[in-house]
């Protein structure tokens, strides 16, 4: 009877939980959607606390506690510039939580320490199946690769670890080898689940740890985007294995929704980037050959370096302007600046509207979350393919930090590394105005014909201080 | 035990169906709030972690419980305030600008 209540609140909990993503689908019904995944979530684990296997509650009292006063203060300081790194993080505690959970499992069943421990097996009250053998090494080996994968994502991301690509001969095959050969363990466990010795599950979680580390190592960080997704898509299936382990259908579809929210966001940005899934996780974006590859242009191309106060005419005797934010914004965090300059130049009457590419930022979304936060309407940030068509009959762009998304070299170019990406048409405007740090290609080695072409003003520095010198020149000095 | 991997594969490959029906509806606008609301979803390992830390088997289970617990929690309670936090900030302009809702085609 209680067993079978049980079941039906994690039904409910499971229902409650599509509702909640099913109100992502608009920024309206977006936090009803949350307070009934914060229900669902109530549910589930008030139904587990009654369990009848759960007989002491001191650990998880404590381990609540701690839990929901990090989450907490995280969740309440970090700033919106940041997010990529929280999700990161998020994703290794995803990963960590799952291959803990499988690790005590199998220890609870096979007697993983007490083997090294008092020499003696656990008294045969469980049995281990296939099926339970099976989910629990999927389970750990996932696990453990999320969580170092994310812990070197957020590494890569925070800047301790290089944010270019690192590689060496055989990667791949070595790669390839490690993961073939935790699959060979993992096969010989479910064939021989009661008598393969446990160093085979410790050396499979040792194995998930490390190839966490080295399948990310390469990956550059304007890749970052597709391996985000390709981890939230990990920890999900983590979560599932964790379910098929535990015989429990909420892990099940919880970690499903996961696992294929986290695969749909990855498939969407390699498209955005017309790569392969294989080409971002094998490929190894602008490697050492890929830096010396931009050779086409030969030495020193003139372009047009401007003032703010240049760019500032451009942008007072505009009707319609369109802002193009990249990653170089939420680096020096210029989104409430873009924000005062968009409503500078709409007092004066000029239309803006922003261009947010699926790949800009680091991490799916990144910019329209920022702009939101700068208070930026969101229903004046337009999709690639709602604005493409949009540059030819604009008067000015706004490059804010954003380099390969508008690089048209994607789409003449057939020797560019990023040739047939999707990339905005700003070259069809009248004027683009492109604010930028320096003129080095910075590690991807792609060089972007757009800085030099003649309709281009390029103004070099920190894009924080000029908007904010824009923002006074079209305030004041446009007069009016 | 094969009945089971039957049905575990039913309810996921129906789980994952529906998962993919609903996220594609979810606007390229929201996607940073989507991946942090499903890293609160899949906090839901909270529920084996409870198991583990609660079920008094031995200390090592019990420790290893207790951080599997407090790392699920951390996902859960930060991933639903943090998606809240991003989607309190979402707002629409003061005058719709034509008849377009929302974003994505």
């Amino acid at each position: 009877m209680q067993d079978t209540l049980i079941s039906l609140a994690y039904l409910v909990s499971s229902v409650l939980f599509i509702l909640c993503l099913r109100g992502l689908s608009s920024p309206e019904q977006g936090r009803r959607g949350v307070f009934l995944g914060e229900l669902g979530m109530l549910i589930a684990v008030l139904a587990t606390l009654v369990k009848k296997e759960v007989i002491s509650y001191e650990w998880i009292v404590a381990g609540l506690l701690l839990g929901s006063l990090i989450g907490t203060s995280i969740s309440l300081k970090i700033p919106m510039t940041k997010m990529p790194e929280r999700i990161a993080f998020s994703h290794a505690f995803g990963g960590l939580a799952t291959a803990l959970v499988g690790i005590t499992e199998y220890h609870k069943l096979r007697g993983l320490f007490s083997e090294l421990v008092v020499h003696a097996p656990v008294a045969g009250e469980h049995t281990i199946n296939r099926l339970t053998m099976g989910a629990l090494g999927f389970e750990v080996f996932l696990g453990s690769l999320t969580f170092t994968g994310s812990i070197m994502a957020f590494g890569k991301l925070q800047g301790v670890i290089t944010g270019a690509p690192v590689t060496w001969k055989g990667q791949n095959a070595m790669n390839i080898g490690a993961f073939f050969g935790t699959i060979a363990l993992l096969v010989y466990q479910v064939a021989f689940p009661e008598s393969a010795p446990t160093w085979m599950f410790v050396v499979m979680c040792a194995s998930g740890l490390t190839l966490g580390v080295l399948a990310v190592l390469p990956i550059g960080g304007a890749d970052m985007p597709v391996v985000i997704s390709l981890l939230n898509s990990y920890a999900g299936l983590a979560a599932c294995a964790t379910g098929f382990a535990l015989k429990s259908n909420v892990l099940i579809i919880s970690g499903a929704l996961d696992g294929s929210s986290g695969f749909l966001l990855s498939m969407m940005m390699s498209k955005a980037m017309n790569r392969s899934f294989a080409n971002v996780v094998f490929g190894a974006f602008g490697t050492a050959e890929g830096t010396a590859a931009p050779s086409a242009g030969g030495p020193a191309k003139s372009f047009n370096e401007a003032t703010i106060e240049d760019a500032a005419a451009v942008l007072t005797a505009s009707q319609t302007v369109i802002v193009v934010p990249g990653y170089g914004m939420a680096v020096s965090q210029a989104q409430h600046a873009v924000r005062d300059l968009a409503a500078a130049l709409e007092k004066r009457g000029t239309e803006v509207k922003y261009a947010i590419h699926p790949v800009a930022g680091r991490m799916p979304g990144h910019m329209n979350v920022l702009l939101a936060e700068a208070n930026v309407p969101y229903d004046s940030l337009y999709d690639l393919d709602m604005i493409n068509d949009d540059f030819a009959r604009t008067d000015a762009v706004l490059v804010v930090g954003a380099n390969d998304v508008v690089n048209p070299g994607a789409k003449t170019d057939t020797a560019s590394p990023i040739y047939g990406m999707p990339v905005f048409n700003v070259e069809q405007a009248r004027s683009v105005i492109v604010l930028k740090r320096s003129m080095n290609t910075g590690f991807s080695g792609v060089e972007n014909e757009l800085f030099f072409l003649s309709n281009t003003m390029m103004v070099l520095g920190d894009a924080k201080k000029t908007i904010l010198g824009l923002v006074n020149e079209v305030k004041g000095g446009g007069g009016h | 035990m094969s009945e089971d991997l039957v049905f575990g594969l039913y309810i996921f490959a129906l789980a994952t169906f529906v998962g993919y029906q609903v996220i594609a509806r979810v606007p390229p606008l929201l996607h940073t709030p989507l991946m942090s609301g499903t890293n609160a979803i899949s906090g839901i390992s909270l529920v084996g972690s409870l198991v583990a830390a609660g079920a008094k088997h031995d200390l090592i289970s019990s420790v290893l419980g207790f951080v599997a617990v407090t790392a699920a929690t951390i996902n859960v309670v930060g991933g639903f305030m943090i998606t809240d936090r991003m989607l309190r900030m979402f707002k629409k302009g003061p005058t719709p600008k034509d008849s377009r809702k929302g974003a994505k085609a």
